[in-house]
């Protein structure tokens, strides 16, 4: 099976505080991961990582074989859990910014997902709610052609009508040709969804396993299966 | 479908694929949908349905002509045994969750019996 992404005992230190400790881990193409956590585990300093916005201390990345840099990131699509667009933009603007900064951008497949999501493209970002906003940021993350996407808790804070079309949105973008990462402490949600499970905790995995595995040899849900370990 | 999210997923799809087959909500011969169609109608991941139609085709249970789809199988006799085997589970089921609660055979027969 191809990698599209690896890591070799991966650390990342924040002065004294250990994010990531020792993190070995590998991502085939055409699955669906799940990073899951609680808060402060280190899930988003992971993708932080893979998506080129932080440096290891120790350890190694390598994505599609190359260490995170420009030509990574143009085959890495990220949707970090904070806010990124100008409070000036409209939804079409966000459109624009994205076909400008992102060659593999692809506005047909964007203008598909905003009507499934109920956008409209004259709607000011700040005028959107909380769920429409999470709808306009996986619609503008799953619009590009990557090879690897990054989503960071795209449930979190979400209603369950929003949850749904994402959710929906993230299974119409799978390709075989495609490899999708999400981090989520959310796990009763998207565990259908995934093929295969990490648990990250205090920056390190203590366990990982194809999710129908861990299902049929624990005889619990993957949701269960993370309150007990934690 | 709801599932029960602590049993393999694609057993629970077969199960459930095995009896739309058997009570003719799936016809001998149907098309089904493609992985990804079905993958969408049950908000599951692709590689799961993959895994369900893979073990539906060993079982003979569908059938895959490359490029085409998967087609449910036109063998009544394995229709049949499907049928059979769905039954023999229930029964079983049935069996073991008296014998739990303590009846024993004759009872059992009773009590089925009033239900009937």
């Amino acid at each position: 099976m191809e990698q599209v992404l690896k890591t070799t005992q991966l650390s990342k230190y924040f002065y004294q505080k250990k994010a990531l400790d020792k993190v070995d881990l590998s991502i085939e193409k055409g699955k669906i991961y799940g990073i899951l956590g609680p808060n402060g585990g280190g899930k988003s300093t992971f993708l932080k990582i893979a998506a080129g916005l932080l440096k290891p201390s120790q350890g190694e990345i390598a994505i599609d074989n190359k260490e995170p840099g420009v030509y990574t990131k143009s085959i890495v699509s990220y949707l970090p859990e904070t806010n990124y667009l100008y409070k000036w933009m409209k939804i079409k603007d966000a459109l624009n910014f994205f076909k400008d900064l992102y060659t593999d951008f692809d506005v047909k497949r964007a203008r598909k997902s905003l009507k499934f999501m109920e956008l409209e493209e004259e709607e000011k970002v700040t005028s959107l709610s909380k769920g429409m906003m999470g709808r306009l940021k996986l619609t503008l993350a799953l619009s590009r052609k990557a090879k690897l996407y990054l989503l960071d808790e795209p449930l979190n804070g979400i209603d369950p009508i929003s949850r749904e079309k994402i959710i929906t949105s993230i299974l119409d973008s799978y390709s075989e040709k495609a490899s999708i990462l999400i981090c989520s402490h959310l796990i009763y949600y998207i565990e259908k969804l995934l093929d295969y499970v990490f648990f990250l905790s205090e920056g390190r995995i203590i366990l990982s396993g194809n999710a129908e595995d861990l299902r049929n040899k624990r005889g619990m849900s993957i949701d269960k299966l993370f309150q007990e370990v934690f | 479908m709801e599932f029960n999210n602590s049993i393999p997923i694609y057993l629970q799809i077969i199960d459930s694929i095995k009896q739309d087959i058997v009570v003719g909500k799936l016809k001998s011969g149907q098309k089904m949908p493609s992985v990804r169609e079905l993958a969408g109608i049950l908000k599951v991941n692709p590689n799961t349905i993959q895994r369900v139609y893979q073990e539906l085709d060993r079982e003979k249970i569908t059938y895959t002509k490359r490029g085409m789809g998967t087609y449910v199988t036109e063998e009544e006799k394995t229709i049949s045994s499907l049928k059979e085997e769905i039954s023999k589970k229930i029964i079983l089921d049935f069996v073991e969750g008296m014998n739990k609660l303590g009846f024993s055979k004759k009872e059992m027969i009773n009590t089925l019996k009033e239900y009937l």
